[in-house]
């Protein structure tokens, strides 16, 4: 266990009466990518917010290495929070485009003076800006006068600056064209090898999840409903949830259409204003029994599940072999 | 000149958003018009003598209200002055006041605006009310009574007290444009980024947000410094502006107001050069203000 890097503990964010994160434990270790997927407005990106300190928790511990952020002040806390950086979403949004690419990714040497003597700082950059497939010289360029693709390099280059550790993903790719997609995952990946980094990725495309995690979190409704590696959730998923989620990613071969069982469900999702009682799921659920209301199920391995599953009923169902 | 704009785009030289501002800018005849006036204006200010070689100041009585000779092209009032030297020399009380106002203004709607909009909360309750309440208050009922203490010395021209009257009650509208577009430059992604990285309030407010959010602010200044000029002609002509040895349209115009039947001219040059300057920097605003809104692109 000692090689766990980041740990969560009933971690809990709510904003007013909606409650986006609801007590989610989750842990990363060394050198591993934990996928977390899930559909929209199920609290991944406040997931992702809450672990790089852009929003405080209402509940629940964040350690990473052992300390919880939520007890560390002033110096201890910035000390911690270099070791866990954030690449957004928007490569168009997340550089300020009035500053060149070298005081984008000089930016976190500028806040925290210790990391990089001030002489060394332009040669940082570009070794940086080298480290993520980018043209060294192209330092005094500004933004827009990159690719999306190439953007999104430059974001992966500031979140490497300060050499953290982890590093989260807020679905990295999903603002690209597909064929750009797959540069940035390589590279992701080739950097994880390299710098022996840990991910949390992010993300509601399966298949790119599947691709690069080596465990898969499934939430739904700010909880986590099933969790193991990726080969147990692709091949072996037990919540309903699960199920219906892979049942619907498209399959790129036309002879198998068909031939699947489509898992349709029902209904939309309940307002995490006021989730449903006992199992989150149970409204949309086909599997749902009147004891489904009144007792929550947790997250753990049961009779008919080799991995942790929050279902009273949770049972093997081989809803995509050819994916 | 639109061949090698297009040289420069294509070699991948940096667009930023004030290369495409000025791309869109250089086609409007508003732009050149307002521009060609404004800059005018300016060297008139400057360098009046480059205008005309008379002194606004000497003037002989012998040529009360004659009419157009040689240099003197608009005549001569009802003191005998050459009308155009005081027209072109009174360009520069004018702008200096204006130009003076509308720093004093800018300077405290950044600050106010930029605090309001990024500190939100109370403090934003608080700034928010207090321009309302601002605006609430009649413009010239305050102009004259903060003009009056403000001119209290009998030896002063007057210029500082306009300047800081026309300076503490201009900057609401200033303050407002940088609260929204501070407001709405706050919220964004690289923003989240550098709070993420662990930059401070400063580094998050002045090297962030307020490069992001200053365009439409600095087109409302220009406006107000159309209003400005006018402003200080209305106090100089209500008697609370510039006075004594001080030489401005306003003053200008307020002197020529009760011989206008005898002689139109003193008061009509003046007022046209007021009216075309303030114009020229309104327009020069606007086509500013729309060259640099994407929204209108």
């Amino acid at each position: 266990m000692s090689d766990v890097v980041l740990e969560t503990r009933g971690l809990v964010k709510h904003f007013g009466a909606v409650r986006a994160v609801d007590g989610v434990d989750l842990q990363l270790r060394r050198g591993e990518t934990l996928g977390v997927v899930g559909e929209s407005g199920c609290g991944k990106s406040t997931l992702a917010k809450l672990l790089v300190g852009l929003e405080k928790p209402t509940g629940g511990e964040i350690r990473v290495r052992g300390d919880d952020l939520s007890r560390l002040r002033g110096g201890g806390l910035r000390r911690a929070r270099r070791n866990i950086q954030m690449v957004m979403q928007d490569p168009y949004t997340s550089l300020n485009s009035r500053m060149t690419v070298g005081d984008i990714i000089g930016e976190p040497y500028d806040i925290h003076r210790d990391a990089v003597p001030h002489t060394g700082r332009q040669r940082a950059v570009q070794e940086l800006l080298d480290l993520v497939g980018l043209n060294p010289d192209h330092l005094n360029r500004y933004p827009h006068q990159f690719s999306g693709g190439q953007r999104q390099r430059i974001g992966i280059a500031r979140a490497l600056a300060l050499r953290p550790e982890i590093i989260v993903c807020d679905e990295p790719v999903s603002a690209l064209d597909v064929s750009i997609q797959a540069q940035v995952i390589n590279l992701l990946e080739g950097l994880q090898r390299q710098l022996g980094l840990s991910y949390i990725f992010i993300a509601h495309d399966l298949s790119v999840v599947r691709h690069i995690s080596d465990r898969v979190a499934v939430m739904y409704l700010g909880k986590i409903v099933e969790t193991g590696n990726h080969m147990a959730i692709y091949d072996q998923p037990t919540h309903p949830y699960t199920q219906a989620l892979l049942s619907a990613v498209p399959v790129p071969d036309p002879r198998l259409r068909g031939r699947r069982d489509h898992i349709m469900l029902t209904g939309d999702v309940p307002s995490p204003a006021s989730p449903p009682s006992g199992c989150r799921f149970r409204t949309r659920c086909w599997k749902a029994q009147p004891g489904c209301a009144e007792h929550e199920p947790t997250l753990e391995i049961r009779e008919r599940s080799p991995h942790p599953s929050a279902c009273h009923y949770a049972e093997v169902r081989d809803v995509m072999r050819r994916f | 000149m639109s061949d090698l704009g297009e040289l420069s785009r294509t070699a991948g030289k940096p667009r930023s958003l004030a290369g495409d501002a000025w791309l869109d800018l250089r086609t409007r005849k508003v732009f050149w018009i307002a521009a060609v006036l404004v800059v005018v204006v300016l060297v008139m200010a400057i360098w009046p003598s480059l205008f005309t070689s008379a002194d606004p100041r000497d003037c002989l009585l012998a040529r009360k209200n004659a009419g157009p000779t040689g240099g003197a092209i608009f005549g001569f009032d009802f003191q005998g002055c050459d009308v155009y030297a005081k027209t072109v020399f009174g360009a520069r009380d004018s702008i200096l006041v204006a130009v003076s106002a509308t720093l004093i203004s800018g300077v405290i709607g950044l600050l106010v605006g930029l605090a309001a909009g990024y500190f939100g909360g109370w403090l934003d309750a608080l700034l928010s009310r207090f321009i309302d309440v601002m605006l609430g208050i009649p413009f010239l009922l305050a102009a004259i009574v903060l003009a009056q203490r403000l001119s209290s010395d009998p030896q002063s021209n007057g210029v500082l007290a306009v300047t800081v009257t026309l300076g503490v009650l201009g900057w609401t509208t200033a303050a407002r444009v940088m609260r929204s577009a501070v407001l709405t430059s706050k919220n964004q992604d690289y923003v989240a980024a550098a709070r993420m990285l662990g930059a401070g309030p400063g580094r998050l407010m002045f090297r962030h947000i307020l490069p992001n959010s200053i365009s439409p602010f600095i087109v409302v200044l220009t406006v107000l410094l159309g209003i400005n000029i006018a402003g200080e002609a209305t106090l100089s002509y209500l008697g609370v502006g510039l006075k004594g040895d001080a030489v401005s349209w306003g003053i200008a115009i307020a002197e020529a107001g009760p011989f206008v039947r005898t002689a139109a001219g003193p008061l009509v040059w003046p007022s046209v050069f007021l009216a075309a300057t303030v114009l020229a920097f309104i327009m020069l605003g606007d086509a500013v203000r729309d060259a640099f809104d994407p929204k209108l692109r």
